[in-house]
């Protein structure tokens, strides 16, 4: 959105006053309604970099995850064969991820009080335009701030692979739309910021710590594993470990023993499965979302 | 299904009503807004402007009633009837993060505004309301008055054919207020846009063309200012008293004429304030402290047509409101 240098003609002599030339407006369309997402969208990312201060402070808990609590924990278990600070990334990785997703939807409770929404909403466009534009805004915001941890990956032990960091990227970025469609769900309902801190704090914490985001999957009382399976976001992270633990030359014992994967009874959950719940959750959110919007105002 | 839309007024409004539950907050309205024309509703806080100008823009949908604005139906043409109009809100709707430049473009993008035409737009209507120069600053940076120029510009930059302000001048200084009504007056020459306008200022209302006046709910009177005031021929009077339960009767009495507490003072109307006063002084007995006699204005039409000034009425506004909400409680 830069100002754009023109050649045209459009530019009135110095000092004489521009003419307004009217302009026709065309009805809803297809196009009409893929500008909004654009521009929707557009804002998110313009807002995320010049918010550089945001950005650090979102950094700062994942690294404290893998530098502090990885390394800490490994005197207790170590030289079993893998570093804790690698067991310990792809959670913490998600756990960048989520935050900035659930609160970059949260923004929308910002421009509620603010009065910025209420300019979305009454433009001429489908609600489902500017909801959809948030959440790939929200999504985008959440991804680069992910790519961010990536790029530390190899500190934590984690191979610097393409085929491996393009997996977990786009795992990410499934994540990502997962969670700012949730945000956005929640904000349609929650008047202020700090309800909507409150309860995405209320919501988020727990969801994160039964997601096996710092500890296998396997070997857990039923209780924690009956609520470990129901947890979405198990669906989520589980892949990323995976995905990092196929690139470890490790012994196939020590890899069970660190990343077992998911398991229903006795069915061994494919990634394929875990992504597909992830996603149908997104789009079931996004849709309940679409329509909270369009019932306001 | 060619109807030529243009040839019709720029709004019209047949019995248009809403209720909130038990509270009705606009009791059947008609008018209509001839195109080009600066039309104002004007009244006192509460009296339904808002909810009436909310109508027309299709944020809320009447309860029962039929508005057309550019020809077209707010309650089934939502969509078109958005395209057609720009709507300046009591507070301000921009995204204080953004550049004053950024937030009109994304108004741009938002309203499908073609793109070849958005520089030229922007540029002329930047210009016109002063803010060319701080185009590349922060909205958050800017005063109010500024913030509400942006606004103003945002919302024509679609060549919207009714430009709604709601309350444009409240809580600015004089300065911005008057300029705000110099574009007011440019866009009316230039761009032939009707702006319909909601003001509780009795002298801004001055300057639309016809103005409406709005109390409880109802429309009780609509003409041009000057036809208003010319049917309210008479002065108004206020006088200081020691004691006014007496200056009241005294007058009733002596000269035959009703008068109320308005505002802290007694106030009456007489058809030559100027030679009346020094009757008064001879013939009271009661002694007045202070006098002032004005020629009518736009509070004179309201105290006309309700029978207690703009600013009584606001005053009064929270007990009638505690009256709704005792009524309502009654009935349920």
């Amino acid at each position: 959105m830069a100002v754009p240098s023109r050649a045209d003609g459009l530019e009135p002599e110095r000092g004489a006053p521009a003419t307004l030339v009217p302009v026709a407006v065309p009805p809803r369309s297809r196009a009409r309604d893929l500008r909004a997402i654009v521009v929707v969208w557009r804002r998110e990312l313009l807002r995320f970099a010049s918010d550089r201060m945001r950005i650090f402070t979102a950094l700062l808990q994942p690294i404290l995850y893998i530098f502090v609590l990885g390394t800490g924990l490994s005197a207790l278990t170590g030289s079993s064969g893998v570093n804790l600070r690698t067991f310990i990334y792809p959670g913490a990785l998600a756990m960048a991820v989520m935050f900035t997703a659930v609160f970059s939807a949260g923004s929308i409770v910002w421009d509620r009080e603010f009065g910025f929404l209420r300019e979305m909403l009454v433009a001429p466009v489908s609600r489902g335009a500017i909801v959809l534009g948030k959440c790939l805004g929200g999504a985008s915001v959440a991804v680069l701030q992910g790519l961010l941890v990536l790029v530390v990956a190899g500190l934590a032990g984690v191979p610097y692979s393409l085929p491996l960091l393009a997996t977990m990227l786009g795992e990410l970025a499934l994540l990502a739309f997962t969670l700012t469609a949730f945000g956005v769900m929640a904000a349609a309902r929650v008047e202020t910021i700090q309800g909507f801190m409150g309860l995405t704090q209320v919501l988020l914490m727990p969801l994160f710590f039964t997601a096996g985001a710092m500890f296998p999957l396997a070997n857990l009382p039923t209780w924690l594993m009956v609520v470990t399976r129901v947890n979405p976001l198990t669906y989520a992270i589980d892949p990323i470990r995976r995905a990092v633990f196929a690139r470890l030359a490790l012994p196939p014992a020590v890899r069970d023993r660190y990343a077992p994967g998911i398991t229903w009874g006795g069915y061994h959950v494919p990634t394929a499965v875990e992504l597909v719940i992830v996603g149908a959750m997104g789009l079931v959110m996004l849709g309940v979302g679409v329509l909270e919007f369009q019932k306001t105002e | 299904m060619t109807r030529l839309r243009s040839a019709g007024p720029a709004i019209s409004v047949q019995a248009l009503t809403k209720r909130y539950g038990t509270i009705d907050a606009v009791r059947g309205i008609d008018f209509d807004v001839a195109p080009g024309e600066v039309f104002g509703l004007l009244g006192p806080n509460g009296a339904g402007k808002s909810t009436t100008i909310k109508m027309l823009c299709t944020l809320v949908a009447p309860t029962r009633g039929r508005a057309l604005v550019a020809g077209h139906d707010v309650s089934t043409e939502r969509d078109a009837v958005r395209r057609n109009i720009g709507l300046v809100f009591q507070d301000p709707t921009l995204d204080g993060y953004l550049t004053a430049e950024q937030n009109l473009r994304f108004h741009a993008e938002l309203y499908g505004v073609p793109r070849s035409a958005v520089a030229g737009r922007l540029r002329a209507l930047l210009e016109m309301v002063g803010l060319w120069e701080r185009r590349s600053s922060k909205v958050k940076t800017f005063s109010g008055g500024m913030k509400r120029r942006l606004e103003i510009a945002r919302g024509l930059l679609h060549s919207p054919r009714v430009l709604f302000l709601d309350e444009p001048t409240i809580g600015l200084d004089p300065q911005t207020r008057r300029s705000i009504w110099g574009y007011i007056g440019e866009l009316k020459a230039t761009e032939h846009i009707t702006i319909f306008m909601t003001t509780h200022y009795m002298d801004e209302a001055e300057y639309c063309d016809r103005i409406a006046i709005m109390d409880d709910g109802r429309l009780v009177a609509l003409d041009a200012p000057q036809v208003l005031k010319a049917r309210v021929a008479n002065d108004r009077v206020q006088i200081r008293t020691t004691d006014d339960a007496a200056a009241i009767e005294a007058l009733r009495r002596r000269f035959g004429i009703e008068a109320a507490v308005h505002e802290g003072s007694v106030t009456f109307s007489v058809a030559d304030g100027a030679q009346f006063v020094p009757r008064l002084f001879a013939e009271l007995e009661v002694p007045i402290e202070q006098v002032s006699v004005a020629r009518p204005s736009l509070d004179d039409v309201f105290m006309a047509y309700t029978g207690r000034t703009i600013r009584d009425a606001e005053s009064a506004a929270p007990d009638q409101w505690m009256r709704h909400v005792a009524a309502a409680r009654g009935r349920s």
